[in-house]
C-alpha cells in the first residue's frame, strides 16, 4: 500500500506544480503590483521621496498608520469632471475604433481564409510583418503622412485634387487617432478572425447552397455566426488595450483628444500626484475587468 | 431477362421500357480539372423513382458526376437534364435536388430542428408548416427526442440521421447521397441500408447514391453503374453486374473472382473453349461480351461460391475439372474459403457454405482436391 501511495503522490505533486506556475506568475506580476498601486491610491501626496504618505516600513507600521489611509483620491475623481469625461471619451474612442477595426479586419481575414492554402502562411506573415518595426517608429511615421505638409497633402496636390496652397488637416484631430489605432491594432483583430474563419468547413456553405440559400445570405446565417468566437476575441483583444492607449492619442491626437491614458500620464509626470494617478489606474482596471470577465465566459463557451 | 432481386423490386424496371423518358440525363458529359479528366464523355440515364448507385474506386469520377448534378461543379462539355430541363447555368440553390454530404455538413450552431428546418426556411414556408414538416422528418428518422440538441451532442449514427432528414425535408425531386453510410460501423450500416430503401419507397423519390462499397450498392439500389477512370464500365442490376460482368475490371471490382488465363481455341454458338496452358486444362464456358475469337487472349472468370470442391475425382470425361492441393483455409463462420493451389502454382478460391456445425473438416490442408462447376457458372472474358 505504501509503495502504491508514493507512486500516486508524485504525479499528483507534479500536476499541482505545473498548475501553480501560471498562478505564481499572475501573483508576482499582476496581483502584487496591483496591490502596491492600490495602496498608493489610498495615500496622500507629499513633497517627499517617494511623493506620498504614509510610507509603510514594517508590518507594525501598517497597523499604526492605518488611519492615514483615505479614499479621498477616489472622491476627488468623482468631483472633477475632467476624469469622468476622460473615461467616457476613452471608452467611446475604444468602442468606435473596435467597430472600425472589425469592419476593416473582417474582409481581410475573410480574404486570407479563402486564399489558396499555399498563400495563406505568406499572408499571415504579411499581417505580422509590421511588428518587426518598433511601434513608436510606426506611429511617428503616421505624423509624416498626416501632417498638413505631409505625404497625403503632397499626393493630393500632385493629383490636382488640392490646390497648391491647400492642405489636409487631419493631424492633431480625433480622426488621426482613429487612423493610428486602426493601423496599429489591425493584426490583433485580423489574426483571431482569421483563425476562426480558416477553421470553417467549406462544405457547410455547399450544404447551405444545396438547401436553397444563396451565397450572400449564407454568409450571414452560416459564416458570420460561426466566426463569432473570433469576432469576440478580436474585439476584446483590441478594445481593452485601446481604452488605456497613451502613445497614439499623445502623438497623433494633440491637445484635442482626451483619453484616460494621457490624463494618467499628466497626473503622474506633470503633477507628480502619485496617489491620484494610482486611483485613476485602479478605476480604469475595474472598468476593464467587466469586459474581461465577459470575454473569458465567452471563451469558455467556445 | 431480369432476375428477381426482391419481392418489391420485381416489376420495377423502367429502364427496359422504351416509352419512358429518363428523369435525369447526363449527355456526353466531360469534366476536366486542369490536365486531369475526371469524367470522360459520359452518357447516363436515370429514371424516376429509381434507386441508382454510382460505384467505383476513389478517383473514378463518381463524386464529380454527383457534384455536377448538385451544381457545385460545371461540366466542361456536355449537359445535364433533369426532367427534360437543361440544368446548365442554374446555381445549386435553385436546383430541385438535395444532397446528403459524406461529412454530413450539419450546421454546428443550430439544433437538430434548426438544421432540418433550414431548407424549408429558405423556401419561405410559414412557421406552422415548417414545424409540421420538421416533426414528420424527426419521426421518419426516429429522432423525436433529440430535436433540441446540437450536432456535437449526438452520436455518429444520429448525426447521419439528421443529415438524411435535412436533405429529405424539402421533398426534393432527387436525393443525392455521397457515401452516406461510410462513417458508420458495419452493423449500423446494414440496418441503415434497409431503412434507406424503405424511406425511398415510402417517399417515392429518385435516389442517387455514390459509394465505393459494392455490398452497399448491391443492397440498396435498383441499378448500379460501375465506374472506372471517368467512364462507365457497366450499368445493370446488382445481379447483372455480379453474374454477367461485362469486363474483367467489373468482375474483379464487384465481388470476389477467380481468373484463369488462356487462349481461345474454339468458339461455337456463344460457347468458347479456352486452352489454359498455365494450369494445363481446357475450359469450356459461355463467351462474354466483346470479340471472343479463336486465338484471342482471354480469361475464365468464375465466382468462388460457384466452384465445388471435392476429394473424389469426378468420372472420367467430365469437362471443366481442375485439380490441386489445399493451400489455405479461411473459416469465416458462415462460409469457409479454400485456396487451392493448381499444378502451375496459381491459386483458385472456392467457398463452401457451412450448413452444419462442423467440428472437423472433411477437407483439410494439403489434401488433393478436384474443382468442378456447373457448365454455365463462369464466363470467358477478354483481357
Amino acid at each position: 500500500m505504501a509503495e502504491r501511495g508514493t507512486q500516486e503522490v508524485r504525479p499528483f505533486l507534479a500536476k499541482w506544480a505545473l498548475v501553480a506556475v501560471p498562478y505564481l506568475w499572475s501573483l508576482l506580476f499582476f496581483l502584487a503590483p496591483f496591490l502596491i498601486i492600490f495602496k498608493i491610491s489610498l495615500s496622500q501626496t507629499a513633497i517627499a521621496m517617494p511623493p506620498y504618505l504614509p510610507v509603510i516600513g514594517s508590518l507594525g507600521d501598517l497597523w499604526t498608520k492605518l488611519s492615514d489611509f483615505t479614499f479621498d483620491n477616489y472622491i476627488f475623481l468623482t468631483e472633477d469632471p475632467l476624469y469622468y469625461s476622460a473615461y467616457l471619451s476613452s471608452l467611446r474612442i475604444a468602442f468606435v475604433s473596435t467597430v472600425l477595426l472589425l469592419i476593416v479586419g473582417y474582409p481581410i481575414a475573410y480574404g486570407m481564409a479563402r486564399a489558396p492554402k499555399s498563400l495563406r502562411n505568406a499572408l499571415v506573415m504579411a499581417v505580422i510583418l509590421p511588428f518587426w518595426t518598433s511601434f513608436l517608429i510606426r506611429v511617428y511615421a503616421w505624423i509624416g503622412i498626416l501632417k498638413p505638409e505631409g505625404l497625403i497633402t503632397i499626393a493630393l496636390q500632385a493629383l490636382g485634387i488640392l490646390g497648391p496652397g491647400e492642405q489636409i488637416h487631419v493631424y492633431n484631430t480625433e480622426t488621426a487617432v482613429f487612423i493610428g489605432i486602426v493601423y496599429s491594432y489591425l493584426p490583433f483583430m485580423v489574426l483571431p478572425l482569421y483563425a476562426a474563419l480558416e477553421k470553417l468547413d467549406a462544405t457547410l456553405l455547399e450544404a447551405a447552397a444545396d438547401l436553397g440559400c444563396p451565397p450572400t445570405k449564407s454568409f450571414w446565417v452560416i459564416t458570420f455566426p460561426l466566426s463569432l468566437p473570433g469576432v469576440v476575441a478580436g474585439c476584446f483583444l483590441c478594445f481593452i488595450p485601446i481604452v488605456g492607449e497613451f502613445v497614439i492619442p499623445d502623438l497623433l491626437g494633440g491637445s484635442e483628444t482626451l483619453m484616460i491614458g494621457k490624463t494618467l500620464w499628466a497626473e503622474f509626470f506633470n503633477n507628480r500626484d502619485w496617489p491620484v494617478s494610482s486611483a485613476v489606474a485602479v478605476v480604469l482596471l475595474i472598468i476593464l475587468v467587466v469586459p474581461i470577465v465577459i470575454f473569458q465566459n465567452q471563451q469558455k463557451k467556445a | 431477362m431480369i432476375e428477381a432481386v426482391g419481392p418489391i423490386k420485381r416489376k420495377f424496371a423502367p429502364w427496359d421500357d422504351p416509352t419512358l423518358k429518363p428523369f435525369i440525363r447526363f449527355e456526353n458529359v466531360t469534366k476536366r480539372f486542369g490536365d486531369f479528366t475526371a469524367v470522360d464523355n459520359l452518357t447516363l440515364d436515370i429514371y424516376e423513382r429509381e434507386f441508382f448507385a454510382l460505384l467505383g474506386p476513389s478517383g473514378c469520377g463518381k463524386t464529380t458526376l454527383m457534384r455536377m448534378l448538385a451544381g457545385f461543379e460545371q461540366p466542361t462539355e456536355g449537359r445535364i437534364l433533369l426532367d427534360g430541363k437543361d440544368l446548365s447555368g442554374i446555381p445549386p440553390y435553385k436546383r430541385p435536388v438535395n444532397m446528403m454530404f459524406q461529412s454530413y455538413a450539419l450546421f454546428p450552431h443550430m439544433t437538430v430542428e434548426g438544421n432540418i428546418a433550414f431548407g424549408l426556411k429558405q423556401e419561405g414556408m410559414d412557421t406552422s408548416n415548417i414545424n409540421t414538416r420538421v416533426a414528420e422528418m424527426l419521426e421518419l428518422v426516429k429522432l423525436e427526442k433529440f430535436a433540441k440538441r446540437k450536432p456535437h451532442q449526438l452520436s455518429g449514427g444520429q448525426r447521419q440521421r439528421v443529415a438524411l432528414a435535412r436533405s429529405l425535408a424539402k421533398r426534393p425531386k432527387v436525393l443525392l447521397l455521397d457515401e452516406p453510410l461510410g462513417a458508420l460501423d458495419k452493423k449500423l450500416r446494414e440496418e441503415t441500408q434497409f431503412e434507406l430503401m424503405d424511406i425511398q419507397m415510402e417517399l417515392g423519390m429518385t435516389f442517387l447514391i455514390v459509394t465505393h462499397d459494392q455490398e452497399e450498392a448491391m443492397t440498396v439500389s435498383d441499378r448500379i453503374a460501375v465506374m472506372n477512370h471517368g467512364v462507365i464500365a457497366q450499368i445493370g442490376t446488382a445481379s447483372q453486374i455480379y453474374e454477367q460482368p461485362a469486363s474483367r475490371y467489373v468482375a474483379d471490382f464487384v465481388g470476389d473472382i477467380n481468373l484463369i488465363d488462356g487462349t481461345v481455341s474454339a468458339v461455337e454458338g456463344g460457347v468458347a473453349t479456352l486452352h489454359c496452358a498455365g494450369v494445363d486444362a481446357t475450359i469450356v464456358a459461355e463467351a462474354g461480351p466483346g470479340e471472343v475469337a479463336v486465338g484471342a487472349e482471354a480469361g475464365f472468370a468464375i465466382r468462388p461460391e460457384k466452384v465445388q470442391i471435392s476429394l473424389e475425382a469426378p468420372p472420367a470425361g467430365t469437362p471443366n475439372v481442375l485439380s490441386g492441393e489445399v493451400w489455405d483455409i479461411g473459416y469465416l463462420g458462415d462460409i469457409s474459403v479454400y485456396r487451392v493451389r493448381l499444378a502451375g502454382g496459381s491459386i483458385v478460391k472456392a467457398t463452401v457454405a457451412n450448413l452444419t456445425r462442423i467440428v472437423e473438416r472433411p477437407i483439410t490442408w494439403e489434401d488433393k482436391v478436384y474443382l468442378t462447376w456447373p457448365a454455365d457458372a463462369g464466363v470467358i472474358l477478354l483481357k
